[in-house]
């Protein structure tokens, strides 16, 4: 006869949860579906957690449920509260809650002493990348939110450096393992300054890559972690997010033709392009000149970037967009992929303004569309519509861009005469073909959608 | 009969490629709820958490079993919470397109 006890009921519900976990990330293939998914993975993983407390042996009860309040109302305002324009940095400070999370749990199994055992080594793996995922995401978190300065931070001997702290943090880790306990507080100190240091001349511009990576970092020191512990939900769910993040990652470099050791190591953006002197002169144009093109433009094609989002412009663009539309005039939007700090970022903008996400077009949907666009409107992004990148030499050389400048006219809209996040001219700017409209791109806008108003009546 | 680790080790490969074939099909526009819906699915360290406190005897191990708790809680509410959002712009965005 065969008898179920109560841990094969919490293995039973374990192994639904990771079916749950599956299919919510599989309906994420489709708008429609997208959240019915994370609605089902939510519910299961609240079963999970639930059923934990059931878990023979446990003690401690109070202060688990204690922390679960705690951790739980925390994480709950803070991610009610933010703006959808601040998105990038909540998800980078939740991802680093896990990874701290991940290197507790390490930590409270390498406490018990020297465990010279495959669970010990990976005891200390995970805490190692849990612990690096901490304090980059960290970091990442507070160059996003503005209260660290964006720009990579660079001082000599800088990789090296590096290097030198990541092997000090493996042999220490050995050493907690295979030698003495007292090396514990070392490790951690070094894993956690490890994952500080490697992030520091990582520039804003390429935290999206970042993100991802530590997201897929998490994601593996939670399946080793799960593998010490005996738990397979916790394997099996943190490998899922370790491949598929780890997969978002190429996904993003490659779209700015990079490679990930290049986004990790090189501090791009932390040195202006000199020498290279770009012909013409930059040509200013007003709102109202503006207003006038595109009313009786067929097409106009917008390309957003960062910069409308630190101007809050999405709802002004939205409203531009309606104005137009009811002229008859054809709108699309052209989103590149790595714009703004998220992948997918402009995406979640323009769909929370009313943008309805059939406008929405990828780079290479929208690339063949500029040369019949009669006018280009570039709000707030630079490094990704810069024909530089067609450049022989040029520090962007071969990122694929959106090639605006093959439009009729292109107006960018533009708070000063700044160069980009990579530092570099814009060549664009100074074509024949193109207008430069300087001010708050939410203002600005709100200018525009007047205009064209008043040229109604 | 093989050692358990061998089978979870095969079961982890599995879970791997899995990743990898369900994030193939989600499209660039859905990246950013993706990328927030997966950072939500490692929340699952909360139930190691849980274990961790659960199992913990010693003061340092309570405390640092404590921390790891909120922090996994954190991770799970705010995952949520963020992606939820997020999804739920697309919802509305699809509402408002209207009938085609």
């Amino acid at each position: 006869m065969i008898s179920v006890s109560i841990s094969d009921a919490i293995e039973g519900v374990y192994l639904l949860t990771i079916v749950f976990f599956v299919l919510g990330l599989q309906r994420m293939s489709s708008p429609s579906t997208a959240r019915s998914g994370i609605v089902a993975a939510g519910v299961a993983m609240l079963i999970a957690t639930v059923v934990t407390f059931l878990t023979p042996g446990l003690s401690n009860l109070l202060w688990i449920a204690a922390g679960i309040a705690i951790g739980g109302a925390l994480g709950y305002v803070a991610a009610k509260k933010v703006a959808m324009t601040d998105m990038p940095q909540m998800v980078a400070i939740y991802n680093g809650m896990g990874g701290g999370a991940a290197a507790g749990i390490a930590a409270v199994e390498l406490l018990t002493g020297p465990n010279f055992s495959l669970t010990g080594g990976l005891s200390v793996a995970g805490a190692l990348i849990g612990a690096t995922s901490f304090s980059g995401s960290v970091i990442a978190f507070l160059k996003l939110q503005g209260w660290m300065r964006q720009r990579p931070i660079v001082y000599p001997l800088q990789q090296p450096t590096n290097l030198v702290v990541l092997g000090a943090a493996i042999v220490a880790g050995a050493l907690v393992v295979g030698y003495s306990g007292t090396f514990l507080l070392p490790f951690f100190l070094l894993a956690l300054g490890f994952g500080l240091l490697m992030t520091l001349p990582i520039g804003g511009a390429d935290m999206p890559v970042v993100i991802s990576l530590y997201n897929a970092l998490t994601g593996i020191a939670v399946a080793m972690d799960g593998f010490a512990l005996g738990n397979y939900a916790m394997v099996v769910a943190g490998t899922l997010v370790g491949a598929a993040g780890s997969m978002l990652t190429i996904v993003m470099a490659r779209a700015m033709n990079r490679s990930i050791s290049n986004v990790l190591f090189s501090a791009f953006g932390a040195v202006e392009e000199t020498g290279a002197v770009v012909a013409g002169a930059m040509k200013p144009i007003e709102p109202d000149d503006v207003a006038v093109m595109m009313a009786y433009a067929q097409k106009v094609i917008i390309a957003p970037g960062y910069g409308m989002a630190v101007a809050q412009a999405q709802g002004k663009v939205k409203e531009l967009m309606d104005q137009l539309e009811s002229r008859g005039v054809t709108v699309k939007f052209a989103i590149h992929p790595v714009a703004g700090r998220m992948p997918g970022h402009m995406n979640v903008l323009l769909a929370e303004a009313g943008v309805p996400y059939d406008r929405l077009f990828d780079r290479d949907e929208i690339n063949p569309e500029f040369p019949t666009a009669d006018v280009v409107l570039v709000i707030g992004a630079n490094d990704v519509v810069n024909p530089a990148a067609r450049r022989q030499g040029s520090p962007l050389q071969g990122m694929p861009i959106l090639d605006v400048d093959q439009a009729k006219n292109v107006v960018v809209l533009k708070r000063g005469q700044g160069k980009g996040f990579a530092g570099i001219e814009n060549d664009l700017f100074y074509k024949d073909n193109a207008r430069m409209l300087y001010g708050d791109a939410q203002a600005t806008v709100g200018q525009l959608v007047q205009s064209l108003k008043q040229l109604k009546d | 009969m093989i050692s358990v680790y061998w089978a979870v080790l095969y079961v982890a490969v599995l879970a791997g490629f899995t990743g990898y074939e369900v994030i193939r099909r989600v499209p660039v526009l859905l990246h950013t709820p993706l990328m927030s819906g997966s950072n939500f699915i490692h929340g699952i360290v909360l139930v190691g958490a849980m274990f961790a406190l659960g199992t913990a005897t010693t003061l340092s191990e309570q405390i640092l079993g404590f921390v790891a708790v909120i922090m996994g809680a954190m991770n799970v509410t705010g995952g949520y919470v963020v992606t939820e959002r997020i999804l739920e712009i697309f919802d509305r965005s699809k509402a408002k397109q209207g009938p085609p």
